[in-house]
C-alpha cells in the first residue's frame, strides 16, 4: 500500500510510538503534588518546552487542546462570544473563503448569532490579497483569522504581511497553521500573530491532541471548556498526558529531521507532478506553483470524476483524496477548488496527493503508473 | 448517517471495477437506433446511452458515463438488466425506475442515490429518440402519468420524488429547482409533506435498498 494522504493524517513517527509505549504506565495526574503527579507534570512541561523551542515562543504561551479544530474554535468563539461578564462589543471577523471546516463552520454558526463575517476571496492560485484584509477592517473587527497554508491545495498565504496589517490596526490575528507546521518554517518571533493553531496528527503524532499558541499580553479568551485550572485556566480537564507527551516528541523529531525530510518530500512531489504531466494529457494543477506546501499537489484530471479515481487507485493500493462532491456527501464539490474560480467540472475531477516522510522513490514510480492506467480507463468510459 | 459512507455492495463494486457494455467504438461506427443523454458534468454526473432495437426489443445497449463509482456501477447494471434474455421490450424498459436498478445493485448508500438516478432517465431519452427516428413519435406519451400535485406549475408527485432522490432534502431547495408552489401556493402544505415523506424514506437508514 502506498499512502499519499498525509494532509488527512500521518502515521506515527517510530520515536513517537516508542515514547507513547514507554509512557503508558505513568498514570499520574499532573495536577497532583505527590511523586506520581510530579513525574508526569515534568514530562508535560518538557513537551511544552519542545514545542515552544520549535516555534520560538515562551512555554507559557502554549495551551494544549484536543486538536486543531478545538484550537480554532477556542480563538474564534472566544473572540466574539462568551459569557455575560465578558461583554464583548466587537462582533466582526475577517477570514478567507478557503478555510478548513473547523473555521468555516464555526463562523457560519456565529453568523446565526449576529456576528458579522467577511469572507475574503482568493485569486486563481488560492492567495488572499493583503490589501483586501486592510480594506475589510472596521472599528467593530474583533479578529482576523486566515489559515497559514491550505490543506487541499497547499497554497501558503502571505502571513507576515497580513500579520503586519493586523498589528498596525491593533486587531487580534489568528492563523490556522495545522498544515504549515513541519512543512515550512514558522517562527513566532519573526511573525507576530496573536494566536496560532496546531494539530498532532498532521506531524506524525497522535490524533486528538493539538496546541493553541496565545501570545502573552493579548486579550484573554473565555475557555471553550470551563472547569479546573489546567492550561492556565484556558482549557479545563485533566490533561491528555499521552497525547501531550507524544506531541512533544513529534515536534522534537521535526526539529531534528524537518529540513532533510522536506527536501526529500519536495523532490518526490515534483517527480510525481512532472511524471503525471508527462504521461497524461489535459490535466491542470490547482493552487500556486511556488507559494505552496512542498508535499502536496492537487490535480484535476479533466473529464473524469474524483471519487471514481479514488476508488480505482485504492484498488491499486494507492491512497489519495478528492475534492469531488461525491466523496463529500453533499451535492457541492470542494469550496476551496470552487473559490479558485475554476469550473465545477474541474472541481469534480480534482485529486489531492499529499506526501510524507515515509514515501519512497519507488512509491512515486508505482503511483505514476497506477494513475496513468486509472485515468486512461475512466476516460475511455467517460461520456464527455 | 455517516456523510462519507463507503458501504458499496459487492454488486456495485463488481460493476464499477469491471463495467459491462461500455461503448468502445466510435458513435458513428456503432450506429445506434436511439441515443439518450442525461446529467451534466457541472453536477458531477453525466451519462449517454445508445440502444439498438429489433422487433420492439432492445437487443443491444452501450453506454458511457462521467461520474462516481455508483454512477458507473448503476449504468453498467442497467445495461445488463435491459439486454438480458434477448432484450427487454420497449414499453417495459420505459418503465424502469431508479428503485429497480438500486434493488438489482443490492442497495446504495443514501448519499449516493442521486448519482444513480440518471441511468433510467437517459434510457427513456434513448427510447424516445428511437421512436422519433422510426416514425413512432405517437408512442412517446405513453409514460404512466403521475398524480399532479401542483396544478399551477404542473409538478407531479413522481417529480418531487425524483428530486429527493437526486439529493433535494428540503422544500426551499425543491422550490428553487422546480418552482413548485410559487403561484397560488395552495399546494404548499402537501408538497412539504411529500418532501418530508420521501426524505424520510430514502435517507433514514444507512443503506437504501429500494421500495
Ligand atoms: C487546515 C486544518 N485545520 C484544522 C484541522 C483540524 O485538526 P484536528 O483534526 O486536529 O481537529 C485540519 C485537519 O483536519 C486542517 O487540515
Ligand atoms: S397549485 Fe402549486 S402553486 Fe398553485
Amino acid at each position: 500500500m502506498i499512502y499519499l494522504d498525509n494532509n488527512a493524517t500521518t502515521p506515527l513517527h517510530p520515536k513517537v510510538k516508542e515514547k507513547i509505549i514507554d509512557f503508558l504506565d505513568d498514570y499520574g495526574n499532573p495536577s497532583s503534588q505527590h511523586e506520581f503527579g510530579r513525574k508526569v507534570r515534568q514530562m508535560v512541561e518538557d513537551a511544552r518546552k519542545n514545542i515552544a523551542d520549535f516555534l520560538n515562543c515562551d512555554p507559557d504561551e502554549i495551551i494544549f487542546t484536543a486538536g486543531g479544530s478545538e484550537a480554532n474554535n477556542t480563538v474564534i468563539k472566544g473572540a466574539v462570544s462568551c459569557c455575560a461578564f465578558c461583554n464583548v462589543s466587537n462582533t466582526h471577523i475577517i477570514t478567507s473563503a478557503i478555510e478548513h471546516p473547523s473555521v468555516m463552520n464555526t463562523l457560519k454558526c456565529l453568523e446565526q448569532q449576529n456576528v458579522e463575517v467577511t469572507y475574503l476571496p482568493v485569486d486563481e492560485y488560492g492567495l488572499v490579497n493583503p490589501k483586501d484584509v486592510q480594506n475589510a477592517i472596521k472599528k467593530e473587527t474583533a479578529l482576523i483569522t486566515i489559515m497559514y497554508a491550505n490543506n487541499e491545495i497547499g497554497t501558503i498565504q502571505p502571513m507576515e504581511e497580513i500579520t503586519k496589517i493586523a498589528n498596525e490596526n491593533n486587531i487580534p490575528i489568528h492563523t490556522d497553521a495545522v498544515q504549515a507546521i513541519g512543512k515550512i518554517p514558522v517562527d513566532l518571533k519573526k511573525m507576530s500573530v496573536d494566536y496560532l493553531s496546531l494539530s498532532g496528527h498532521k506531524i506524525y503524532g497522535p490524533k486528538g491532541i493539538g496546541v493553541l499558541f496565545r501570545r502573552k499580553g493579548t486579550k484573554s479568551l473565555c475557555p471553550l471548556i470551563s472547569g479546573g485550572h489546567q492550561e492556565n485556566s484556558m482549557r479545563a480537564g485533566t490533561e491528555n498526558t499521552i497525547g501531550i507527551i507524544a506531541m512533544g516528541e513529534a515536534i522534537k523529531q521535526l526539529n531534528l529531521e524537518m529540513n532533510s525530510d522536506v527536501k526529500k518530500i519536495k523532490y518526490l512531489r515534483d517527480k510525481l507532478e512532472s511524471g503525471l504531466k508527462k504521461n497524461i494529457s489535459n490535466i491542470s494543477v490547482n493552487g500556486h506553483s511556488e507559494k505552496r506546501l512542498p508535499n502536496v499537489t492537487n490535480i484535476s484530471f479533466n473529464d473524469i470524476e474524483g471519487e471514481a479515481i479514488l476508488l480505482r487507485l485504492d484498488m491499486h493500493g494507492v491512497a489519495i483524496s478528492t475534492g469531488s462532491a461525491c466523496s463529500s456527501g453533499s451535492l457541492d464539490p470542494s469550496h476551496v477548488i470552487i473559490a479558485l474560480n475554476v469550473s465545477a467540472e474541474q472541481a469534480h475531477s480534482s485529486i489531492r496527493f499529499s506526501l510524507g516522510r515515509e514515501n519512497t522513490e519507488e512509491d512515486i514510480d508505482k503511483t505514476i503508473i497506477a494513475v496513468t492506467e486509472t485515468v486512461d480507463f475512466l476516460r475511455k468510459i467517460s461520456a464527455i | 448517517m455517516n456523510d462519507t459512507n463507503w458501504n458499496y455492495s459487492d454488486k456495485v463494486k463488481e460493476h464499477f471495477f469491471n463495467p459491462k457494455n461500455v461503448l468502445k467504438i466510435s458513435e458513428e461506427k456503432y450506429k445506434a437506433d436511439g441515443v439518450g443523454e442525461n446529467g451534466s458534468p457541472v453536477c458531477g454526473d453525466m451519462m449517454k446511452i445508445y440502444i439498438k432495437v429489433k422487433d420492439n426489443r432492445i437487443y443491444d445497449l452501450k453506454w458511457k458515463t462521467f461520474g462516481c463509482a455508483s454512477a458507473i456501477g448503476s449504468t453498467s447494471m442497467l445495461s445488463e438488466m435491459v439486454t438480458a434474455n434477448d432484450g427487454m421490450e420497449l414499453e417495459e424498459a420505459m418503465k424502469i425506475k431508479p428503485d429497480d436498478i438500486i434493488k438489482e445493485l443490492g442497495g446504495l448508500p443514501p448519499n449516493k442515490i442521486h448519482c444513480s438516478v440518471l441511468g433510467d432517465k437517459a434510457l427513456r431519452a434513448a427510447i424516445k429518440d428511437y421512436y422519433r427516428n422510426s416514425g413512432q413519435a405517437d408512442k412517446i406519451n405513453t409514460d404512466k402519468e403521475s398524480r399532479v400535485v401542483c396544478h399551477c406549475l404542473n409538478v407531479t408527485e413522481d417529480e418531487i420524488k425524483m428530486e429527493v432522490l437526486e439529493g433535494v432534502k428540503d422544500f426551499d431547495t425543491l422550490q428553487k429547482r422546480t418552482k413548485v408552489s410559487t403561484a397560488c401556493g395552495k399546494c404548499e402544505p402537501e408538497v412539504r409533506e411529500l418532501v418530508d415523506k420521501y426524505v424520510k424514506k430514502f435517507y433514514e437508514k444507512d443503506i437504501y435498498s429500494g421500495e
